[in-house]
Order: C-alpha cells, then structure tokens, then sequence
C-alpha cells in the first residue's frame, strides 16, 4: 500500500484533477530534454503569467460557518453547505468579501461595482457540489498593478489583470497499489475540512520584456505579493501550509535583436505548471520550463499546451494532462448567491484600512534602522523586513537583529528550505539573544551555540546559555592575567606592535582567547592588550 | 434545429463521467435535440434592452458575520456516506493512466 496526500489545490484550471499531483508519475521516457540557459535566452524571449491563490485566514469558510483551522481532524470543519447536501444554502462570508476588496485596492485594482459568483463545474470528488464556486467573468477587482523592486533596485511593474474570490477543494489521499498503477482495489479518500476555506485568484497579465530576468521577476513577484498580503493581515501566506500557492504560465518567443520588433512577435503555446510552493521553486519552475520549451522549440518540435507539474526534489516538471477549455466548465452566474455591490463608502472606507505600500515602508524602515541599500537589500531579499521590525520592537538593536536574521539564520532557512518564520525561533528570543551579545554576557561565537540550541528546541537564549554554560568571563582579573602571560611568553609579537603593526595584536587576541577556551569578549581582550602593549 | 453532434454529447458524457454506448449516444443525441430545439424557442423571445437576470429578487450584498456556527461532527458527516475509512469519505479512485 501506498499514499500520498495531495496538498495543492490551486491547480483548479484542469479539469478534475485538483487532488491528484501526488499520484502523478514521473513518465517512462526519462527526463525531458532541456537547453543551457545560456542557450535559451539567446533564442527565445520569455512571456510569463502567473495565478496566485492565497487562502483567506477568516475564522469561517466563504460560504458557510465552518471553522478553517489548519491540521483538524479529517472532517471535522464540515456542515450541510460544504459537503454539498441537497437543500443547503450558501451566504457568503462578509469578512471574506472585505479582504477581497482590500486586497484589490492595494494590487491597484478597479473594485467592481456589481459583481456575482459563478459555478465553475467539474465532476471531482474534491468538491462534494461537482461545482466550485468562483467569479468568472465578473471578477471582484481588475486592472491593477504591482511594482517588483529586484535585487539590485531595478524596478519592474506587474500588470494585474484580476483578483477573484472563490473557495478551497477538499484534500484527497489515495490510497493505492505501490506501483501507483491502478487496481481495482484502488480509492481516494477525501476529507473536506479545507472545502470552501476562502480563496483568492490573483491573475498577472502576460509579463513582456523580461529576457533572462523571467525567472527572478517571478519569484521578487511572489515574495513582494506575498509580504503585501502579510502587511494587509488577510492570510497567514505560509507556502509550506499551501495558503500562497503560484502557478506559473511560461512561454517562449523567437527573440528578435531589435526590442521593438519583439512585441509584433506572436506568443508561443504556453504551459502551467502546477505545485509550486516555495519562493525558490517558483525560479526554479519558471527556469525549468524556460529551458525545456527551448529544447522542443529548438528541436523544430512544439509545445502542448498542456498543465505541468513541479517536483521540488528533482527540480523538474512532468506533463499533466491537457488543459482544459473554459467552456468545459461550463460556467453560470450562481443562482444561490445574490450580487455583490461595493458602495463607494464602502470601498473608501476599505481602502483606508489599507497599510503602507511595501516599497514606501521598505524606505522609511530603511531610513530608522540606518541600514545602507546593499544591507537594506539583504534583508528584503531574506524576506526579513518584516521579522527584523518585530525582533526590533522587543528591543533588539537594529544592527543585532539584521545580523541574526539575514545572516546566520537566513543561511540556514536557505539550506533547509524553509522560511524564516518556521526556523523554529522568534523575534522576541532573537532580541533576547542580541540584548545578551550587547550585554557583554555573549560573544559572537557563543551566541551561534546559543543560537543552535533555541533551534534545537533547548529553550529561550538565557536558559540555553545556562544550561550550556556559555558566558563571557567577566572576571577583570582572570583575564588581565592570562593577557599578561601572553604577553610575556611572545616578546616578539610584543616588539612588533610597538614597532606600528597593529595587526600583530590578532595574535595575541588569539592566544588569550584560547588559554580563556573562549570564553572571553574579544574586544575586551584587545583594549586589555593594547594598555598593556600600545601604551 | 439544433445543431448538437454526436461528438458533442459524446464530450458531455466525457465531463459529466458517464459512459454511453453508441447507441445511447445516438439516442442521447436525439433526445438532447429536441430539448435543445424547445428551449431555443425562448430565444426568440425580443430582449433588447432588457438587463439579464440571474436571480428573481432584488438583493445584493446578503453577507453574514465571520463567526463560526457549529456543523457536523465527522461521525454525522460521514453517516451517509456509501463507504468510509480513516475517518474520510471513501470514494472511487478517479484517475486516467497518466
Ligand atoms: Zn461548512
């Protein structure tokens, strides 16, 4: 027996096949040819678009008073309405609405005066109604834009053609032969907990112009959406949980040397490509697909327009199946529910609620905390801003809690792919490890042990510094006597910083430091030697 | 007269899940034909200027508050399902060879 949980909803553009990621099989053939990056964005010019689905983090699902925690027990969320029971209604969720529009306002989207919901049919067990209900061609926001600042300032504008509201599928988990062939003993088993948790679809418009950057906009792309929709405070976005989930639309062009005659160039066939649930994946996938569509393309060969799907691990895309056309969805306004019509008080009344814009708060943190642009630009690329301004607001110094986060944790967030947020360490213990370092009681070595053990699970800085020992000898006089046994045993050391070559007293630094086990303040140590020597 | 195919209905069935054989098909296609035709007649119906509707009353904006209300426990919600297992709805694995 085999299982796999499938996790990636989101992927409601095919047709019945939201659950089914899991148990797709890497094909016979072996791995699909692929170019040189280099090679490929010499030949072709990229045309991306991405859909993103954020899930909502209302208390209750869009169409019903479900609870939407995360990690209940299977069925546990559920009523009449989710479960698609004859005779139940739908009343939509008011707080959902509300996000919806904000989120609108901040992409700087038109908010429709007068919009309905649609039934998007598709016969799935993953919505119990054979129906999911969005909006389709009345969508609750569009035209809007996103600016992306890149790491090195340049700035591209996403065009946002719509954010809509729908709801979330239920989960599957099949249950199968191990060879993920099908027996006739084969079956799915579905829990509709997530059925109906709130989602929003936020569409680009195709995105021209990025030659070999394609990959990198994409994923600035996300995180900027992301650390925006974090900022209005409508969903937890952790991509990890599935609640920001980027589907990714690639396609090539023949590229043309003149940049003004690319835009009479037709775009190619595109491909989605599914399950992709990391800032890193999303550069990655778009990447991939990139170097892959080359490889047919340049091999006279043509792309299927087809849903792909993205496997972290191996880090490339295996077909889906075919897209499916709208019409197959067959899609009519949902008689259940009635209009939504925003007032214009309504809509001002939002878009007061609205937080500061990212980049604007981006330049006035930058401002207070007096990083400069290259350290600025460390943190956002770390995705810390937003962790950094909370470790600051429990005490740490600016300068302490840009080191942690976009420095030594960071690196590990990176190694282990994971986000800052799930580190397993929070602001107020990075504070509590800075305040100890600019206490005196820590060196920069013996915080990173510090550090490890609150990774560990070991506790909160003070406590781990205890229970591991580590602390800086405070005793002036211990230490003024291993200075003065060094000094003593390296007179040629000694003759040398007070010929002017100061940075003989390295050194020495380093002897006492190893004679303490280190377990001193290294710049305590230095003043001590230089009294001693340099006076 | 309609002009429904044979694909077409062939296609329905496809969405809908349903296999016919072909000589339900042919009969779908004959039944489906003249629904097809008795509701086109609606379309002759003159509605320029006339707004289309989706619902019969004049209401927008029917919203409720974000407050959970209790459900279903996983035991009444699995009551009527045909089969259960791991506290889940069991159901017939749909996937095509891919
Ligand atoms: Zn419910």
């Amino acid at each position: 027996m085999s299982e796999q949980t499938t996790d990636a909803a989101g992927s409601d553009e095919i047709l019945g096949t939201d659950g089914v990621q899991g148990a797709v099989q890497v094909q016979a053939g072996g791995p699909d040819a692929v170019l040189t990056w280099d090679e490929t964005v010499a030949a072709y010019d990229p045309v991306l678009g991405l859909e993103v689905h954020v899930e909502l983090g209302t208390a209750t699902k869009m169409f019903c008073g479900c609870p939407t925690e995360f990690g209940a027990e299977p069925n546990s969320q559920v009523c009449p309405v989710c479960l698609g029971l004859p005779g139940s209604l739908p009343v939509v969720n008011e707080k959902g609405v509300e996000s919806a529009i904000r989120i609108g306002l901040a992409l700087n989207c038109t908010i429709a005066p007068w919009c309905r919901f649609a039934r998007k049919n598709y016969f799935y067990p993953d919505m119990p109604k054979n129906f999911q209900t969005s909006q389709y061609d009345e969508p609750i926001a569009f035209n809007g834009w996103l600016d992306v600042e890149l790491e090195d300032g340049f700035v591209y504008r996403v065009e946002i053609e719509r954010a809509h509201m729908e709801e979330d599928t239920g989960k599957s988990l099949h249950v199968g032969g191990a060879t993920g062939r099908i027996h006739g003993a084969d079956y799915s088993l579905v829990d509709y907990n997530r059925a109906g948790i709130p989602l929003i679809e936020i569409v680009t418009k195709p995105m021209t112009g990025l030659g070999e950057r394609a990959p990198e906009v994409a994923k600035a792309y996300v995180a900027t959406l992301r650390d925006l929709l974090r900022a209005l405070g409508v969903s937890d976005v952790k991509m990890e949980q599935g609640s920001l989930r980027c589907d990714a639309n690639v396609s090539l062009r023949p590229r043309k040397k003149k940049a003004e005659k690319q835009s009479e160039v037709p775009f190619g066939t595109r491909t989605e490509t599914k399950n992709v649930n990391s800032l890193r994946s999303v550069e990655r996938a778009v990447r991939y697909e990139m170097t892959r569509h080359a490889a047919v393309l340049a091999g006279a060969g043509s792309i299927l327009q087809e849903t792909r799907h993205w496997h972290e691990d191996t880090g490339v895309t295996t077909s889906g199946r075919e897209k499916s056309d709208a019409e197959d969805y067959r899609y009519f306004p949902e008689p259940d529910l009635v209009p939504i019509a925003p007032t214009p008080e309504t809509v001002e009344a939002l878009r007061a609620t609205l937080p500061e814009p990212p980049v604007q708060r981006r330049r006035r943190l930058q401002g207070e905390w007096g990083f400069s642009d290259l350290e600025m630009r460390d943190v956002v690329n770390a995705g810390a801003v937003e962790i950094i301004e909370a470790t600051v607001a429990a005490g740490a110094t600016p300068a302490g809690a840009r080191k942690w986060w976009s420095g030594e944790i960071a690196r590990r967030a990176n190694l282990e792919g994971r986000e800052l947020s799930d580190m397993g360490i929070t602001p107020r213990a990075v504070a509590e490890l800075d305040g100890l370092v600019q206490g005196g009681r820590l060196n920069d070595s013996m915080a990173r042990q510090v550090l490890d053990g609150v990774l560990a699970g070991e506790g909160n800085p003070g406590a781990v510094a205890d229970a591991r020992g580590l602390a800086l000898v405070s005793d002036e006089r211990a230490l003024g006597a291993a200075v003065d046994a060094v000094i003593t045993a390296n007179p040629d050391l000694v003759e040398k910083i007070e010929a002017g070559k100061v940075q003989a007293a390295g050194a020495l630094i380093g002897q006492v430091m190893k004679a303490m086990a280190g377990q001193a303040d290294a710049a305590r140590v230095r003043e001590l030697i230089m009294e001693r020597v340099g006076g | 007269m309609s002009s429904l195919s044979r694909d077409d209905v062939a296609h329905l069935a496809m969405l809908a899940r349903i296999e016919l054989t072909d000589g339900e098909l042919d009969r779908m296609l004959g039944e489906l034909s003249v629904i097809l035709d008795a509701v086109a007649l609606v379309q002759q119906a003159p509605t320029e200027g006339v707004e289309p509707m989706s619902h019969p009353l004049p209401l927008v904006n029917v919203a409720r508050p974000d407050e959970v209300r209790p459900g279903l426990t996983a035991a009444q919600a699995l009551s009527g399902a045909p089969e259960a297992d791991q506290q889940r709805f069991s159901v017939p694995r749909i996937l095509t060879d891919d």
